[in-house]
């Protein structure tokens, strides 16, 4: 098993947000997690990430094997784990391509591997931005100041190209795209299926599996994974709603 | 990360490397100032008697005046007999080559990174190497001299190029003009002289090294660069000093003249003292520099990293007098612990179409306190003069303070002037995302600081760029968290 939660609680400012959860991921699968919002979703995505401020009370979180409560967000990047953000941060005068080339040297010297030079880095970079559908002109840009949002998802999905996690958690990328750069963005998510890199879909809305196919789908509520199944459980979900599942009134 | 930033954490690990004192015999003079120091200096300066002339009316006006206390700096009163006001290496040779250099010496620079040999050879950057108050080397004064510029100590100037010294000493800045620059005027110990002749591209970049290393001495610097007609130049000026638990004054006054056409750029990189970590013991440095634009379409521009000293009040600025003429001014300044930085510019338009540009980025972490105090002045003549200012300030922490004080005067109603400022906080949400794409926290801080300061290291020569960017990460370690 790639990644193995069992009973995970966690709070955040003495709130009990995650309440038990236990999710199992394999190698090469495709997961969404959806729910209403408020249930847990991004907080998953951001414990999952090494973010601060959430305090994880019970349970383990095992990546392939080795549990990642303690280690810091950069120690989890280069084991493999990638968040896309909801809501990409903007960093004004940092070189969007320096960004990327620091970011993967980081990484690779983390794993003892060696760090690529400017010409090797340039050409894998093209190479990338070609899977993404991406103006080159994004790459001379301080990284994501000034961007659309769809410009910002999809530099998030190119980050993710480039640094080609072995776990990519993808918190709500679908949130605020219109119908091309959905499907712009999910191209780039199906090029990078492999057999040996799982993804997390973390999504409200059943319209991006449209598009990005999972082989799981879980549905959270109340800090607990409450029902799993097929894509066809999303389905069901779209025309019944949330309230269908949780017991609550809650419309999807 | 980068090879940069691998650098940076083995000097973080060493402390304030610089924070050595050098093992030379040095010749001081007992503490006090009246007459007879200043009389003493001027005697082992071998000076012209205008030159006494000029320290003694200098020290006659400044006993008249007090100490400056408009600005928002806080500091225990200092006592000014307290002070060394001369230290020269005792063995003091008339130099032809590095050979002759005190090989003590020659292993301080080599600690500072500096070592002159190698800058002769490899980067082509004229050093005079400043230690102490006297000039112990100076180096590619023959390529100079081909070119017909003068590159030189003052006292040396004063010595074998009188008439032009005193033609122009204290031309832009008088010395009446505030309390530290009377004192300067009255006990200046060495500094550097420029000349470039008409038509002159001045064949390499210059630089000094400054370098403080007596206890007890305050050290008054006096740089003057004149740059006839047509001319250009560039002047780097880069800072160490080492540790000490006494308060050191540093009083400097820098005089630039730009005359018809001509154009001088001027760079700092301060990295003094600043002080231990409950701030006692760093520099204080109260400078006065100023750039006079005489002839018409002249241009002087301001660089200046700023990352050390327990207080920093200077004010770089620009008359800007000739028709045309154009006025710089980039800063970037870097207060934490329980640093202090009042510093800005004053940018006095008098001619028409004159032109002046103000960037500042101010950053603030730990106790930091930090002002940017800038004048803009539009004078009745100043016919469509324009100036544009942006100051922005970044706070790392949440017991830093950044203020912002503009002045703006404008008496002619052609002239344009804008002003903008911005205030922003390194987030947590910034951090998290680089490290969620692998870099440290360290790493991260470096990255979103050097993005911030991008547009004034854009204006350093390069190696200097480099430098101020180590500066930079140095300064900030352990800023965050």
């Amino acid at each position: 098993m790639m990644l193995s939660i069992k009973n995970l609680k966690a709070e955040v400012e003495g709130k009990e947000i995650l309440k038990g959860l236990d999710l199992q991921v394999g190698a090469g699968e495709v997961h969404a997690i959806m729910g209403p919002n408020g249930s847990g979703k991004s907080t998953l995505a951001h414990i999952l990430a090494g973010r601060d401020g959430y305090a994880v009370t019970a349970g383990e979180v095992l990546f392939n094997g080795e549990s990642l409560i303690e280690l810091a967000p950069e120690e989890r990047a280069s084991r493999g784990i990638f968040l896309a953000f909801q809501y990409p941060v903007e960093l004004p005068g940092v070189n969007n391509t320096h960004f990327l080339k620091e970011a993967l040297n980081a990484q690779r010297k983390a794993r003892g591997e060696p760090e690529l030079d400017s010409v090797a880095f340039l050409k894998l970079i093209r190479e990338k931005l070609a899977m993404v559908s991406m103006q080159p002109e994004l790459l001379k840009r301080p990284v994501n100041a000034g961007f659309s949002g769809g410009e910002k998802k999809r530099n998030e999905i190119l980050q993710m190209a480039l640094l080609e996690p072995k776990l990519a958690i993808l918190d709500e990328t679908d949130s605020g795209l219109d119908i091309d750069a959905l499907k712009t963005v999910s191209d780039g998510v199906n090029a990078l299926r492999s057999p040996d890199r799982s993804v997390i879909l973390v999504t409200h809305y059943q319209r991006l599996l449209d598009y990005i196919q999972p082989d799981f789908v879980h549905v959270l509520a109340g800090g607990k994974i409450v029902r799993s199944g097929d894509k066809g459980l999303a389905k069901e979900l779209e025309a019944k709603g949330y309230g269908w599942l949780s017991g609550q009134d809650e419309a999807a | 990360m980068s090879s940069t930033t691998k650098q940076v954490d083995a000097l973080v690990e060493r402390g304030y490397e610089h924070g050595f004192v050098t093992d030379i015999e040095t010749d001081v003079i007992a503490p006090g100032l009246d007459e007879d120091v200043i009389r003493f200096i001027s005697q082992r300066k071998q000076e012209p008697e205008w030159v006494l002339e000029y320290r003694l009316k200098a020290f006659r006006h400044w006993l008249g005046m007090t100490p400056p206390e408009w600005s928002s700096v806080h500091h225990p009163q200092i006592d000014f007999q307290t002070i060394s006001y001369f230290a020269a290496p005792k063995k003091k040779p008339v130099l032809e080559s590095l050979d002759q250099v005190d090989p003590e010496l020659l292993r301080t620079y080599e600690k500072l990174g500096i070592p002159l040999e190698e800058q002769k050879a490899l980067s082509g950057v004229a050093v005079d190497a400043v230690f102490d108050s006297v000039s112990v080397a100076t180096t590619f004064r023959k390529n100079l001299a081909d070119a017909g510029v003068i590159f030189c100590s003052i006292s040396e100037a004063a010595r074998e190029h009188p008439a032009l010294l005193r033609e122009y000493l204290g031309s832009v800045v008088p010395h009446t003009d505030n309390f530290y620059a009377a004192l300067n005027a009255a006990v200046f110990t060495d500094g550097t002289f420029v000349y470039i002749p008409k038509g002159v591209r001045c064949p390499m970049e210059l630089s000094t090294y400054f370098r403080i290393n007596a206890q007890n001495t305050g050290q008054f610097e006096r740089t003057l660069i004149v740059a006839e007609e047509g001319s250009h130049v560039s002047y780097l000026e880069g800072c160490t000093a080492p540790q000490r638990d006494e308060n050191q004054l540093h009083a400097a006054v820098v005089e630039l003249v730009a005359m018809q056409d001509a154009q001088i750029k001027y760079s700092t990189v301060q990295n003094w003292y600043p002080g231990d970590a409950q701030g006692k013991g760093g520099i204080y440095n109260f400078v006065t520099k100023r750039g006079d634009c005489r002839g018409a379409r002249s241009k002087i521009s301001w660089t200046q990293v700023e990352t050390g000293s327990a207080i920093t009040w200077k004010y770089p600025s620009c008359l800007l007098r000739g028709d045309d003429s154009v006025g710089e001014f980039y800063s970037v300044a870097v207060t934490k612990g329980h640093q202090q930085a009042d510093t800005g510019t004053k940018m006095i338009h008098l001619g028409r179409n004159t032109r002046s540009t103000i960037v500042s980025k101010g950053i603030s972490a730990g106790d930091g306190q930090q002002a940017y105090r800038g004048l803009v002045r539009m004078a009745q003549r100043a016919e469509n003069a324009r100036n544009h200012t942006q100051c922005d300030s970044l706070l790392i922490g949440d017991r830093c303070a950044a203020h912002t004080f503009p002045y703006i005067e404008v008496k002619n109603p052609t002239a344009k002037v804008e002003h903008e400022a911005t205030t922003s906080k390194i987030g947590d949400d910034q951090l998290f995302y680089c490290r969620s794409r692998g870099l440290s926290e360290e790493d991260a801080v470096s990255l979103i600081v050097n993005g911030f300061c991008k547009e004034i290291f854009n204006e350093l020569p390069m190696e200097f760029a480099v430098e101020a960017q180590k500066l930079l990460a140095i300064s900030l370690e352990g800023a965050v968290g």
